[in-house]
């Protein structure tokens, strides 16, 4: 079905050839129809944004727009010429570049050889290490990015990979760059920097593909939206002429439901026993002097910067971190700092940020993901019986919602928002008392970021005390009581009536709340 | 630079930032400490240790692993394996002598082939094992690891089979030269492996394809993205390790004056040894050349020391092993990065 209802409303004004376009793609693997007759044109200048569901169908067309898929039909073109074969990389990234959530650069290089990588400058035939330093710096200040060009690049920031990874594209002479979800592992000062970098871009000429799930950034990045649905194009339309209700009706394919009543409204503060109780806990370089108390079915959001030492109290909780002073107790329980298996035998849960990292072994089956908290409990003297695991595996997956072929498929084969849930699944199979999460919406599509929260309410309300550990809004909204720190300490505590430029606010650091 | 990067990172970032733009320069020689005080020990232990002879006589007899650490180390360098390379040392050699040696009584073929034609064979040979590795490895994404040992295993069994264990010797002498003759009072050896260091070294920092190698250890899918084609680079490497291993082999005979068929055995351990303690990452991307010289340099100087000293000779290899440990720790500490990560 070709859905092409209307190109952009200033496309006619630009000039003639799109700087990238494809026309008529489809695209096949295996049993599912990943892109159907996808045409998608991108005038110079324009700054488009790809949005939909997770499995819309936006990575396969990433990844035929950079030359990495072949489609099965139809073509891709570039200023209105036909792309080059596939087997010439380099023609292609003169064309296109993407900057994916995955780090493209190489850990054990320096920031100026990845930027030339494969591209040095030589004399005689021999890299010219003085010239390309220099040229790397005089790129980035050219654009205004700011990364030392001598630092090894397994040390950047996730911020500072991506100017590098942009920085290159530029050097390439790209034109055109895809942003695959730039802002999802970046804290919201990152967030404002990486936009202003943007929109310096795009007056100098750059045209951007901006793939999101969090739909106000669109609106201040972007121009113009595509909008695919299960591997076809839905909409394009100018950002202007397409208000955010509509935008979240064309991805859903029906009428949206606004923040789920997730607010808790008047809950008066608990009187509940504190099933957390963190007493002046210290950790170098992170928390300095941090108590608080989370009673049995309390929501708490820990918020603040990246930086602001709220991970280091998350993972201290879980006895990931050795805290230097202080102390944890769970149900009154002292925790022994820095031991794992300690916590999680007193009734931590713990989500940790980064899944990739640290929350699954993607080479293990679903059901192994899922009781690896819990193995002692599948069998005796540490024998696992294969049935008990299935038995617990399937119960979690059931009681999640996980879909799966089966809990035999191996992990890296879910989706996003489905390995989320298995992350979750792990840490609520031992129904911890005390469970920790930190950004547990990242990188997850809207359905499933419903779900998600449904599995927080309901280990809640079974009792738990939750722990949400994040700087997003959207997250924090159904919490009980918000707590935000900064630089280490804790400056204020809302109720569950927060208003957003407070609690923004406060976690700037720009001014303590009530 | 390191305060603009601060702007945008957090303090502790910066903190590491510096310090690692520090210790850079030095990393590569971490290991000289050791080696000074192995020599202080040697000069303590025997008066023959600190003397020319004596030094040429440490070099010479490192030449062959240098080599080999060499091949392991472009290997490694690219993020794979190649335990194979101890046999190769073995089998091109053996083959090479035994198509020379007519008089079949001495385990030779009867062929009588020409020398010099013997020695294009002997490289010949080492391509195709290089060639083989990287077929399995590349094509076929069998797990290095694996593979290498099992052509180990396999080339050791060849180099046994072709003679019936027998030892050649009885050697043309332009056979033997690379490992007896001399330069300027220098054995051909050392001015082989130095030049060699030299040559690898500035290729690997001096020009793309060396820097290709480190790219495709540190991150291969980011390699290849960038244009860089990560599996004919491998393939090649494997190439270049089986003809380096053959020419160490070539060597080693020409020392010994003749080819036995354990030769070259165990010298793996040996070239992971020297890699590892200068700093080559078994993961990949990481090391330079001149950081694994100092490592054979290590070896070379502590196996010279522990000969000359009052150790009972059963015991050398125990000794050699700890002290292996020991610098490891050493290294560790002084050059403050893990060197098996």
């Amino acid at each position: 079905m070709p859905a092409t209802k209307s190109l952009c409303a200033g496309d006619a004004e630009l000039a003639a050839s799109p700087v990238a376009e494809a026309i008529g793609v489809s695209k096949r693997f295996g049993a599912s129809q990943a892109l159907r007759d996808v045409s998608v044109a991108i005038p110079p200048g324009d700054s488009r944004a790809l949005v939909g569901r997770n499995g819309a169908g936006k990575s396969t067309l990433v990844g035929v727009l950079t030359g990495l898929l072949a489609p099965d039909a139809g073509q891709v073109r570039f200023g209105g010429e036909d792309a080059p074969s596939r087997a010439d990389r380099r023609s292609w990234r003169e064309r296109v570049a993407c900057v994916y959530q995955k780090s493209t650069v190489i850990p054990t290089l320096t920031v100026a050889e990845n930027l030339f990588l494969n591209a040095q400058p030589t004399t005689g035939g021999l890299i010219a290490w003085a010239a390309l330093r220099r040229q790397a710096r005089r790129v980035l200040e050219e654009w205004g990015l700011e990364v030392d060009v001598d630092a090894d690049a397994e040390w950047l920031s996730v911020e500072q990979r991506q100017i590098v990874e942009i920085a290159r594209a530029l050097l390439q002479g790209t034109r055109f760059i895809i942003l695959d979800e730039p802002t999802a592992q970046l804290e919201a000062r990152e967030v404002t920097r990486l936009f202003e970098r943007i929109a310096r871009l795009q007056q100098g000429g750059v045209t951007f593909l901006y793939i999101s799930h969090h739909l106000e950034e669109i609106y201040e990045v972007c121009r113009s939206v595509t909008v695919l649905r299960d591997g076809a194009v839905v909409t394009h339309a100018p950002l202007d002429e397409m208000p955010k209700d509509r935008v979240v009706a064309a991805m859903v394919g029906d009428a949206l439901r606004e923040d789920g009543g997730r607010r808790r409204h008047g809950r008066p503060a608990t009187a509940a026993a504190p099933m957390l109780e963190v007493r002046d806990l210290s950790i170098p370089g992170g928390a300095d002097h941090i108590s608080f108390r989370v009673a049995v079915g309390e929501t708490v959001g820990l918020a603040g910067l990246a930086g602001s030492g709220k991970e280091e109290v998350g993972d201290a909780i879980a006895g990931l971190v050795v805290p230097s002073g202080g102390e944890i107790r769970v149900g009154g329980a002292a925790l022994r700092p820095g031991q794992v298996a300690d916590a999680q035998r007193k009734g931590v849960g713990y989500v940790p940020r980064d899944r990739h990292r640290r929350g699954m072994v993607p080479q293990l089956s679903l059901a192994e993901n899922l009781t690896l908290t819990i193995t002692e409990r599948l069998g005796p003297a540490g024998l696992v019986w294969p049935a008990e695991r299935e038995r617990q595996a399937a119960r979690l997956v059931r009681s999640l919602e996980i879909v799966a072929a089966s809990t035999e498929q191996t992990i890296a084969e879910l989706s996003g928002g489905n390995q989320q849930k298995a992350v979750m699944g792990r840490a609520l199979a031992s129904e911890p008392k005390v469970l920790v999460v930190l950004h547990p919406m990242q990188g997850v599509d809207i359905a499933s970021k419903a779900a998600l929260f449904a599995i927080l309410e309901n280990a809640r309300a079974a009792g738990a005390a939750v722990l949400i550990v994040s700087d997003d809004l959207d997250e924090l909204v159904g919490c009980d009581r918000v707590l935000v720190m900064f630089r280490g300490r804790l400056v204020a505590e809302f109720g569950a009536e927060w208003r957003d430029h407070e609690l923004v606010a406060a976690i700037e650091g720009v001014a303590g709340g009530d | 630079m390191a305060t603009e990067a601060s702007e945008i990172s957090q303090p502790g970032m910066a903190d590491a930032l510096r310090r690692r733009a520090s210790t850079f320069r030095f990393r590569e020689l971490t290991l000289l400490p050791a080696i000074a005080i192995a020599i202080l020990a040697g000069a303590l232990i025997s008066d023959a240790f600190l003397t020319t002879n004596n030094f040429l006589n440490i070099l010479q007899q490192s030449s062959e692993l240098s080599v080999l650490v060499i091949a392991e180390a472009l290997i490694l360098i690219a993020g794979k394996f190649d335990l194979s390379l101890e046999s190769t040392v073995g089998l091109p050699p053996m083959l090479a002598a035994w198509l020379i040696v007519s008089d079949t009584t001495f385990g030779g073929s009867g062929v009588g082939l020409n020398v010099w034609l013997a020695i294009l064979i002997l490289f010949a040979t080492g391509a195709l094992i290089g060639f083989v590795n990287g077929f399995l490895v590349v094509r076929l994404r069998l797990n290095a690891f694996i593979v290498t040992l099992a052509m180990l295993i396999l080339l050791r069994g060849v180099t046994l089979g072709i003679t019936n264990g027998k030892t050649l010797f009885d050697l043309p002498s332009e056979f033997l030269y690379l490992g007896s003759g001399k330069w300027l009072g220098v054995p051909v050896s050392i001015w082989i492996a130095g030049f060699l260091y030299l040559l690898v070294g500035l290729f690997l920092r001096y020009h793309r394809a060396g820097r290709a190698i480190y790219a495709v250890g540190g991150n291969p899918e980011a390699a290849r993205a960038a244009g860089i084609r990560v599996e004919r680079l491998i393939w090649t490497l494997y190439v270049v390790g089986g003809l380096l291993a053959a020419l160490a082999g070539l060597m080693l005979t020409g020392r010994i004056a003749s080819v036995v068929a354990s030769q070259g055995q165990n010298m793996i351990f040996y070239v992971f040894a020297a890699a590892v303690i200068g700093g080559i990452s078994l993961n990949g991307g990481r090391g330079r050349l001149l950081g694994a010289l100092t490592g054979v340099l290590l070896l070379g100087i502590l196996q010279n020391v522990l000969t000359l000293s009052q150790i009972a000779a059963f015991w050398i290899d125990a000794a050699y092993g700890l002290i292996i440990l020991v610098s490891l720790i050493l290294a560790r500490v002084t050059g403050g990065r893990s060197r098996e990560a």
